[in-house]
């Protein structure tokens, strides 16, 4: 038996008449907007459930989902049942929407974040919670490069509501090989205010703060304390090291990532849940063993893969789901297409989370006992960036 | 005959072997022999004292060594070698 589709104005009159129009979507989708008039019973308990909605099998039933596939099947259920006087609203919520007709929502999103976020909150493990989770976090991005340009890219574009940049370099032309939110025309303005540009044409949700300057021990702190999340994608060990020390101190989580020719490697440092950074590299390399990107090369898609790791880490993070990269380093090699996954531990003796690290007095906050010590010869053997 | 994966700055001095069949029977044997093979890598894998450097990482498959034996840690020959210096590229 064919199933009847009924089309908006139709199911209006019915619905004043007093049918009984059922939603058959899941709970995520019905919190994220719903046609107050019906009730909620996903696909999955509707045959269970339908002896109890409606006792007798030749009352007159209304079904919809979000377009009208789901809402079909269950009519074709139900008819099988003996149900044969079920109607599908043609074209669902969808278009119920589209014609301007009353919703409600209990999710706190705008009708245009409701469309834009649709495949985000469609996942249960974001739904319109995870969601609102982003708009509301702030995420600082150390570095407007390789890694932070796809980064940026998207996390903007999946609504995180604060994105921070720190970079005082400008757009280069060999800039654009890799960092693509940077574009052609905008070689020699400040790399923070491109992005900015480029975030806020792709997602007006999202405020770009600019921090037009280098990190270093005496801004470092008042710089990261107001974000969420910080994504490490310095290009140098001294900056490295430094924002270990200060995030640990004010147990800010990192999602640090580097890379190199074709390797790149990345890890998830959650203050006093998991190993830090100085834990996995309790010193620095030597120069010779610590090229830069410019002097040696990277493969611009490489970086584009481990920015967008970082990314899947913040997500993960902000919204509270998956299993991030903790106590976990991932490295990933382009050319042989190879994933390799190392343990890390807490270092006990760790001068920055080690149960002995010495209790910081305030007013030595910021100046890191041993940063000089440990990068204080790698600093002035780093040559210039060429970026 | 253990694999030994070489990170991409030490390559060079690998003769641009990724990867290189050592033998030895602990990490400190294979290291050892790797070094014999391309002694170019000798200065950057230990210290004068013989001890393997503070910033060059070494993990016997998926666990580091510092928190296993150290250079003692017994090798077996599927077993594979990581050796890991940072890299602070990000640009």
């Amino acid at each position: 038996m064919p199933v009847e589709m009924v089309d908006l104005d139709e199911a209006r009159r019915e619905l004043a008449e007093g049918v009984k129009l059922i939603d058959v979507r899941e709970q995520n989708e019905w919190d994220e907007v719903h046609i107050e008039a019906a009730e909620l019973v996903p696909q999955d308990e509707l045959v269970a459930r339908i002896d109890e909605i409606a006792p007798d099998t030749s009352e007159r039933l209304l079904l919809h989902c979000r377009t009208d596939n789901r809402s079909a099947n269950m009519a074709a259920r139900l008819a099988e049942l003996g149900y044969d006087n079920v109607g599908v609203v043609e074209g669902g919520i969808v278009a119920w929407e589209n014609a301007g007709l009353p919703t409600k929502s209990d999710s706190g999103l705008t009708k245009a974040q409701r469309m834009r976020y649709s495949r985000h909150t469609l996942l249960s493990e974001v739904g319109v919670e995870g969601q609102l989770k982003l708009l509301n976090s702030k995420v600082l991005l150390l570095g407007a490069g390789g890694l932070g340009a796809p980064t940026a890219l998207y996390l903007a574009a999946a609504g995180v509501g604060t994105i921070g940049i720190v970079d005082d370099d400008v757009v280069d032309e060999s800039n654009l090989q890799r960092q693509v939110i940077h574009n052609t025309e905008r070689v020699g303005i400040a790399k923070t205010t491109s992005a900015r540009m480029t975030i806020e044409a792709l997602n007006p949700d999202v405020e770009v703060i600019e921090h037009n300057t280098r990190l270093d021990s005496s801004n470092i702190l008042e710089l990261i304390e107001p974000y969420d999340v910080i994504v490490d994608g310095a290009d140098n060990f001294p900056t490295r090291y430094l924002l270990n020390d200060a995030s640990v101190r004010l147990r800010k989580p990192v999602i640090s990532a580097s890379i190199l020719g074709f390797d790149g490697q990345i890890s998830t440092f959650v203050p006093y849940e998991g190993p830090c950074y100085r834990c996995l590299y309790p010193v620095p390399p030597p120069p010779e063993l610590a090229p830069s990107c410019g002097a040696n090369g990277v493969l611009g898609v490489m970086a584009g893969v481990m920015g967008l790791l970082q990314a899947n880490e913040v997500i993960k993070l902000v919204a509270g789901i998956g299993e991030p990269l903790v106590g976990r380093l991932l490295l990933y090699e382009s050319l042989g297409t190879a994933f390799t996954e190392l343990k890390v531990k807490r270092d006990p003796e760790c001068p920055i989370c080690g149960e002995h690290a010495p209790e910081i007095d305030e007013s030595e906050l910021g100046k890191f006992p041993d940063y000089e010590l440990f990068c204080g010869a790698a600093a002035r053997e780093e040559t210039p960036a060429v970026v | 005959m253990a694999t030994v994966k070489i990170p991409p700055v030490l390559r060079p001095r690998t003769g641009g072997e990724a990867e290189v069949s050592a033998d030895g029977e602990t990490v400190g044997a294979v290291l050892g022999a790797l070094a014999d093979a391309h002694p170019e890598t000798r200065e950057q894998l230990f210290g004068d004292d013989g001890s393997l450097n503070r910033y060059v990482n070494v993990y016997l498959n998926d666990e580091d060594v510092r928190v296993l034996e150290g250079l003692e840690t017994a090798v077996g020959g599927s077993d594979t070698v990581v050796i890991l210096p940072a890299m602070a590229g990000g640009r």
